[in-house]
């Protein structure tokens, strides 16, 4: 079956009747099922330009539709609606409703880059995700995925201090995404290895968490990297039409007010 | 062609660049590495002031500041630390330098966006081919070598049924790492077998394990837990039924992912497993004889030491 027809064969698509008699023919049993008469007419035609302007969708335009990164995906072994092809698919021919309705798992792509190395056209699916992910949220179709809000965290510790600090990052992840900090399975490492663990240990984790690890001289580092993500935003923003791209926006207020301060 | 003698001299002297998850949960894997830098007599300058290289995070928010993190610390080890041989342990960093210097030697922009970063902070620019980065593997690989293993072990791993573990980030993709796959001797990006080989020297009996380069889902560890808890648990239950006790690790995000999510996977699905994880260097560190708390093994949450207490390894 051509992966475009895929989306034909659900159960709101299908019509059967148990008796069916046809221009005086009975069809009933086997040939009582048929597939309703499907007319697209919503094409998203700037859908493809727009995922090409961010960061990793570069080289979607290259894809022949081999499928080789759903068949290599790390993902799609665990969740089969996870289709990196069908995707590409849907975006370059623009049938946003058909991709909006995946919109929900897009973003959890693991990068581990399987695809990128089967790809015989060097698209990057792998960018692409991340790309169309970032589409999604900055379209205003889903809110902020978990791990955009752990990149952001990790980012944001970065251009402040230089280095990250994993306890930080997992405080202040738990905290943003509303989580309560002692996960069951947290309090069970912790309990297995609290005991074995030597006092210096434990004071270097605690200095490390009071005094920030931090780079000497960073701060010159930290503005521009600041000033150079601003600058990243603002041309997303443009590549996607203005007024349409709201978290963007919404971000880059938060940065100015910071910055304000 | 490039003196072998030579090189294994040059490597015996490199700038070290830890990274930020070996100062924290990775811990045990810098003081293992340290450990056996001194024992066999290497030495290693770490980077000075160092800062993170981007890892799997930054490249989300944009690539280029995470080219930026990675041109940043080569510099540093070129400038500052006057050592042109970076060698990063962790995946992650070494993966990411590698990338920035792919990118630094193909891409005009990146090379233009990287300059005025480099200026506006303060700092010389980095521009590829000025360093190589190379990872722990290579380093034990080409200064000590399996022979130099073999004398200096004495084949003190025997009895040992390890899982060799390499992840994404050593071998994916591809086209960053031009010195593998060119042919014997070189490093395979879809069957790697450096740590096998290392590991193989100091007498441990290696697995037939087919998920040597699967993904942990270590970038999605807090972010998507379920989908990483699931990738793990495939892992440690294929190398249980390799035959394996040990799972040899190389990368820092791994071995923290794969010990968070064994115990994940119990409280969760009910699923047991009781491979023991190791850093490969520590694993190398028990055969060069050096005691499992210098190698930081009481530090990692799998608890192995009872078991290596059994193999008469400590």
């Amino acid at each position: 079956m051509p992966i475009h027809e895929k989306s034909l064969i659900r159960p709101e698509n299908i019509t059967s009747h148990d008796e069916l008699v046809i221009e005086g023919v009975d069809v009933s049993g086997h040939w009582s099922t048929f597939i309703e008469t499907r007319v697209i007419s919503d094409y998203n035609e700037e859908m493809e330009q727009e995922i090409a302007a961010l960061p990793g969708g570069e080289h979607i335009h290259r894809c022949w539709q081999c499928g080789s990164c759903t068949n290599s995906c790390t993902v799609h072994a665990i969740e089969p609606r996870f289709n990196p092809r069908y995707w590409i698919y849907l975006i370059r021919t623009g049938m946003e409703s058909e991709l909006l309705r995946d919109k929900d798992i897009i973003w959890q792509c693991v990068s581990c880059n399987k695809c990128t190395y089967a790809c015989p056209r060097d698209v990057v699916p792998e960018g692409v995700m991340k790309a169309t992910a970032h589409w999604l949220e900055m379209k205003g179709h889903v809110p902020e995925s978990p791990s955009m809000t752990f990149d952001k965290i990790f980012t944001e510790q970065i251009v402040e201090h230089g280095r990250i600090e994993d306890t930080k990052v997992l405080m202040q992840f738990m905290k943003r995404t509303n989580q309560p900090l002692m996960q069951d399975w947290l309090k069970q490492i912790v309990m297995n290895i609290g005991m074995r663990l030597p006092v210096k240990w434990g004071l270097r984790s605690a200095w490390n968490f009071v005094f920030h690890p931090r780079v000497s001289g960073w701060k010159k580092a930290g503005a521009a990297l600041e000033d150079y993500i601003n600058e990243v935003e603002q041309h997303h923003k443009s590549a996607l039409g203005d007024n349409k791209s709201k978290v963007a926006t919404d971000n880059a207020g938060q940065r100015q007010l910071r910055a304000a301060e | 062609m490039v003196d072998v003698t030579e090189r294994a001299k040059q490597l015996r002297d490199v700038a070290y660049y830890p990274g930020c998850a070996l100062e924290g949960s990775g811990n045990g894997y810098d003081v293992s590495t340290r450990a056996i830098a001194y024992a066999l007599g290497l030495n290693l300058r770490d980077v000075k002031d160092w800062n993170c290289c981007g890892a799997m995070e930054v490249k989300n928010i944009d690539p280029k500041v995470q080219t930026y993190l990675s041109s940043r610390v080569l510099s540093q080890a070129v400038n500052k630390t006057k050592n042109n041989i970076v060698m990063a342990p962790c995946n992650g960093c070494y993966h990411n330098l590698k990338k920035a210097e792919y990118d630094l030697a193909h891409d005009e922009n990146s090379r233009e966006i990287i300059d005025k970063l480099s200026t506006k902070a303060g700092h010389q620019t980095y521009e590829a081919g000025q360093a190589e980065t190379i990872h722990a593997l290579d380093w034990i690989k080409e200064t000590i070598g399996e022979e130099g293993l073999r004398e200096r072990t004495k084949g003190k791993l025997a009895g040992l049924k390890i899982a060799n573990y390499y992840g994404c980030m050593y071998v994916r993709p591809r086209h960053i790492f031009p010195e593998k796959d060119q042919g014997p001797g070189s490093e395979s990006t879809s069957k790697p077998h450096f740590m096998d080989d290392l590991l193989s020297a100091a007498g441990a009996e290696n697995v037939e394990f087919p998920l040597k380069t699967a993904c942990c889902g270590g970038a999605h560890t807090l972010s998507d837990s379920d989908m990483s808890t699931k990738l793990v648990l495939n892992i440690l239950q294929a190398a249980e039924a390799s035959g394996a006790e040990v799972i040899a690790t190389e990368c820092p995000t791994c071995h923290s992912g794969l010990e968070m999510h064994q115990i994940r996977a119990e409280k969760r699905y009910g699923k047991k497993t009781n491979v023991r994880i190791l850093y490969f260097t520590q694993l190398l560190g028990l055969a060069l004889g050096i005691g499992p708390r210098k190698l930081g093994i009481h530090t990692n949450i799998s608890d192995s030491i009872d078991f290596l207490r059994e193999k008469g390894l400590t």
